[in-house]
């Protein structure tokens, strides 16, 4: 292999000093292994948080909202003050108007994976005495299915028995256990508006909230429908899925211009979650730079000795025929080389403590600890590095270029 | 016979100003021809060693101005100037300032691989020659730490002559050295001289030394006070 003088001397300088190279390496190492690791963390535990966020809530839900009641206007008293009226809840109905036509509409849009009519019911579940208040959503379970996962909850019965069974009800396990009852059982719902029926409970579910588990129940639309009184065509929500859950702010504006209704997404309704991931990811990312940081100050320090100690080296070559920039690529190559192996070995080495805490069971439905090696995490750990390297190899590098042979020499 | 002028100075003139403002080199100029082994000779602080870093343009800071074979360098870049270096000055120094962590062979290599003007095995013949010539073959692969001091200063002249520089300039190049050691560093730079026509320059206060050279210019606070013989 043909090297260059300059990559020649960089590296008989590494390799004449072995173990100050390695121990800089070392600590570039263990810089970039925990910036991986920490970053795999945060990104494993938002991942997860957003995913129990999205087991109950969609990207974006479309719906109806209270419409306060307005001072009629051009009305005002004989003095010529303005007539004051109690604002009140003015509407009638949260019905959103011809939903077929508005589901078709949405699904058609560029980006939108799924979307559901939902149809929300206020009720009471009663079994004899017991009386449990609740909220039943009317769905396509299938449809519901497709986006929230339900299936996975199920604990007993099967969530397609809905689509059967035209009075089936998939209860929480909350509910179940207040109700004394089990699969198979029946018991009464009472509506909001006063429609009561007869249910039979085909599956239970069972998920890692405790209150949805002791309110919610799905049940088929038309089900929820005539509970509310209500045609065919009532429907009060659409939930809607979009392909990237951090785009969804941005089909706000276009759905909200499509429906004509209010549209809300998933981040404004899960404010405290998105503020909590936003936290974790500035203080891991805080102390995973300082680390990269500590490492970077190690290799400049080292360089900085060897420097200092090579400066009569420096001048000859200065002397010889080495321009400024000689020198700055021959100090700057020791520490890329220095940088490469430490990335090379942090890259390997943050496979120990992720897959280490991907075995740790956590329990519940979380599982087994929500990390995993990212190899996007892992590239961009090892690009951070080598620029963070380079800045630590270039500082000490500028000095050696500015070493005047004269000064060494007139010593 | 016309002699080719290898080196001259016009009215060169230098300052220090730290740590007050002194005149350390005024009104120089002289010309080196080429073969010449030429010393440069005077009291300690009478500038020699300050004009010996000006021709070798290592210094940029003075007035006058300076050429090195016909052409002008006074006023060119850094990166430039270390070019010129590279190809048409070799240096010795009292103290040997060989790199310690390559072998003597490398040392030498060491300038012509930067001038890349030859493949690696053309040059690494070439440091054998010039060592064969120096005696030093045997010395080739040890690390340069490991020699003596007069095999170390042989060491360096090999280095000076790898790029086949018209002048070869040395900063009290026997200062540190026994009398055996000087008689062969001396006998080198005869033949270096009047066998290989490259020029030498070299300052020292051996007046043993600089009355066996061609010519010797004497310095006396800043002036040159003696051109020698010519």
């Amino acid at each position: 292999m043909k090297l260059s003088v300059n990559t020649e001397i960089g590296l008989t300088h590494l390799l004449s000093r072995k173990r100050q190279t390695l121990v800089a390496s070392l600590g570039v190492t263990i810089g970039i292994a925990m910036y991986i690791f920490m970053n795999s963390l945060t990104l494993g535990v938002n991942r997860y948080s957003d995913n129990a966020i999205f087991k109950n809530a969609p990207h974006l839900r479309v719906y109806k909202e209270d419409e306060m009641s307005k001072p009629i206007p051009g009305v005002s008293s004989s003095s010529g003050l303005p007539v004051i009226v109690n604002p009140k809840i003015s509407n009638t109905s949260l019905n959103l108007v011809n939903p077929q036509k508005l589901l078709k509409d949405i699904q058609s849009q560029k980006g939108v994976t799924a979307a559901a009519a939902y149809v929300t019911a206020n009720l009471f579940y009663t079994n004899g005495k017991s009386q449990v208040n609740g909220v039943a959503s009317g769905v396509n379970i299938l449809e519901a299915n497709a986006m929230f996962n339900i299936e996975s909850t199920m604990i007993d019965g099967d969530l397609r028995s809905l689509v059967n069974t035209p009075n089936g009800i998939l209860l929480g396990v909350g509910i179940v256990n207040k109700l004394n009852i089990k699969l198979n059982d029946n018991i009464n719902v009472i509506s909001s508006v006063g429609v009561v029926k007869l249910m039979k409970v085909v599956g239970i579910f069972k998920t890692s909230f405790a209150i949805t588990d002791k309110t919610k129940s799905y049940v088929s639309l038309a089900t929820a429908q005539q509970l509310l009184g209500q045609g065919p065509n009532f429907v009060t929500d659409i939930y809607v899925n979009v392909a990237t859950p951090a785009l969804a702010p941005s089909y706000v504006p276009l759905l909200q211009n499509l429906t004509g209704y209010n549209v809300e997404d998933w981040m404004v309704a899960n404010e405290t979650a998105v503020a909590g991931s936003k936290i974790r990811g500035i203080m891991l990312g805080g102390i995973s730079w300082a680390i990269l940081l500590v490492a970077a100050f190690g290799i400049y320090n080292i360089l900085n000795m060897t420097i200092t100690q090579k400066l009569n080296d420096i001048a000859i070559l200065k002397a010889t025929g080495f321009s400024g920039k000689d020198v700055i690529r021959i100090f700057v190559l020791e520490a890329l080389i220095m940088g490469f192996l430490g990335t090379c070995f942090g890259v390997i080495l943050s496979l120990v403590p992720t897959t280490a805490l991907a075995h740790v069971y956590i329990g519940a439905d979380i599982g087994y600890f929500p990390i995993r090696f990212e190899p996007s995490i892992a590239l961009k750990g090892a690009i951070i590095g080598m620029i963070v390297t380079f800045c630590a190899g270039y500082i000490p590098a500028r000095r050696a270029a500015k070493v005047d042979p004269l000064a060494i020499f007139r010593r | 016979m016309e002699r080719e002028i290898v080196l001259n100075t016009s009215k060169i003139g230098k300052f220090f100003y730290d740590p007050i403002e002194f005149k350390a080199l005024d009104d120089i100029s002289f010309e080196a021809y080429k073969g010449e082994f030429l010393t440069l000779i005077g009291k300690s602080g009478s500038g020699k060693s300050t004009l010996l870093y000006i021709l070798s343009t290592m210094d940029t800071e003075y007035e006058g101005e300076l050429f090195i074979d016909g052409k002008k360098i006074t006023g060119q870049k850094q990166d430039n100037l270390a070019k010129i270096r590279n190809e048409n000055i070799g240096f010795v120094f009292q103290f040997h300032y060989l790199l310690p962590e390559f072998s003597c062979l490398k040392n030498i290599m060491i300038p012509a691989l930067k001038l890349g003007k030859f493949s690696r095995e053309e040059i690494e013949e070439q440091a054998y020659s010039r060592l064969k010539m120096l005696d030093m073959t045997d010395q080739a692969l040890k690390p340069a730490s490991k020699l003596s001091g007069g095999q170390q200063q042989r060491i360096a002249i090999a280095r000076a002559l790898i790029n086949n520089p018209k002048i070869i300039m040395c900063d009290e190049p026997t200062g540190n050295l026994d009398t055996k050691n000087t008689q062969i560093v001396f006998d080198i730079f005869q033949q270096i001289a009047h066998e290989l026509g490259q020029t030498i320059i070299a300052v020292t206060h051996d007046t043993d030394f600089a009355k066996a050279s061609d010519r010797t210019i004497e310095l006396a606070d800043g002036k040159i006070i003696s051109h020698g013989k010519k």
